[in-house]
């Protein structure tokens, strides 16, 4: 099960210099097993993947949400443009209106050129909840998580291996920040004991105090997540777009030196096979 | 081990923030947390009992209607939100921990989840005076 990430900053895609090394393309990663692929979030990252996944058949794409960070690329996603792909689209039920239609909120005029129902390969859209769902060699569960609005997080298994996606995610939201009781944890089904985890921490505890609500974590806040959880291993992501490459290695300096969880930063390109 | 949904977390989370007493139940009452100020009413802080099942927390309280009489479980707000799915509210009153009559409105409300599943109920508790 391959994992790469194609884009892990967080609210709109960043150029220059200072975001180099970490990358600035906002949410995207894959995951590929033999001839079957899933595509996680559709933020400007994904164009990069649309090329690197053109030999699969049938794609699946798993959105967390639908800001803007996480679809912004989907319309550069070429695939969807290619009447010999078969691409499936998940997504967060909503009380109100289908995933269709709030897809096709920015996959029209005037935001983008062309319809959603116009694209020329062959779509079906799945709305997911608290839903457990297979796809070729992958068991999925997709769980709601707290951030704004309907917004899921999703845990990959195949056979062993537990690969744990939860870009946005505010576990700490409330007056004494998170219960350290798991039943209580926001996500928790999700990342309990995953061999990866990729989680929001964009913000260091000074901005989180200012922010509280956003539906974002302080990078403390994602570290004790992932204490809770017993992840083995996270990688922080959805960096903050004002934060530079060396800010952010700051940030995790700083965290590393009072905790012994297993973290690094999410970086674009990130390649990783877990078996 | 399988955590609550999130309406139930962050219905647990608003009722920290506030200063009147809230309880919050599952789909069949049993008590899955209250707030401070609710352990004033239960004389209990939630750290040392943790969940407490329906037989257990429903006979802390010794409803009276407002004339004084005992008053049939199945007219409380909130068991009638956990049978009927719906919004309650009832003013009546209660013995409080040191046997004296309290007047108190309660009012409650189901929690129904984004996808439209019922997952429990939450109770508020408002201090009355008597006229």
């Amino acid at each position: 099960m391959k994992v790469k990430l194609w884009g892990v900053r967080g609210s709109i895609p960043t150029t220059g210099p200072d975001t180099e090394k970490y990358g600035g393309n906002t949410s995207c990663a894959s995951v590929a097993y033999d001839d079957h692929v899933l595509v996680l979030d559709g933020g400007t990252g994904i164009r990069q993947c649309g090329a690197s996944v053109s030999q699969y058949k049938r794609i699946d794409i798993l959105l967390t949400h639908l800001h803007l960070d996480h679809i912004q690329g989907l319309g550069f996603f070429m695939p969807l443009f290619d009447p010999s792909k078969e691409i499936h689209i998940w997504g967060p039920a909503s009380s109100s209106q289908s995933l269709f239609s709030r897809i096709s909120r920015y996959l029209s005029p005037p935001l983008f050129p062309v319809l959603l129902r116009d694209v020329p390969c062959k779509l079906e859209l799945h709305e997911v909840s608290n839903t457990e769902f297979e796809i070729g060699p992958f068991k999925i569960r997709s769980s709601y998580i707290i951030h704004p609005g309907p917004t899921v997080g999703y845990r990959i298994m195949r056979k062993d291996f537990v690969f744990t996606y939860i870009p946005d995610h505010e576990p700490a939201l409330g007056k004494h920040g998170m219960v350290h009781d798991p039943k209580w944890v926001s996500g928790y089904d999700l990342a309990e004991g995953a061999d990866i985890m990729l989680h929001d921490s964009q913000y260091t505890t000074e901005e989180y105090a200012i922010r509280r609500g956003w539906g974002h974590s302080s990078i403390n806040d994602a570290g004790l997540f992932a204490s809770i959880t017993s992840a083995k291993h996270t990688l922080f992501a959805h960096h903050d777009p004002g934060h530079s490459d060396g800010f952010l290695e700051e940030m995790l300096a700083s965290f590393k030196s009072g905790s012994n969880v297993s973290v690094a930063l999410a970086k674009e390109g990130f390649e990783i096979d877990l078996a | 081990m399988a955590a609550h949904e999130i309406e139930i977390i962050l219905n647990r989370q608003l009722a920290d923030c506030l200063s009147i007493p809230v309880f919050i139940t599952d789909v069949v009452g049993n008590l899955i947390f209250y707030n401070e100020p609710a352990e004033e009413i239960l004389g209990k802080r939630f750290e040392d009992t943790g969940e407490m099942s329906v037989e257990e927390w429903s006979t802390e309280f010794k409803p009276l209607d407002n004339d004084g009489n005992s008053m049939d479980p199945q007219e409380l707000p909130l068991v009638k939100t956990l049978s009927e799915q719906l919004p309650h509210h009832k003013s009546f009153q209660i013995i409080n921990l040191r046997g004296e009559k309290q007047p108190i409105s309660v009012t409650s409300y189901p929690i129904i989840s984004r996808a439209g599943n019922f997952l429990g109920a939450v109770a508020i508790f408002w201090k009355r005076k008597l006229k």
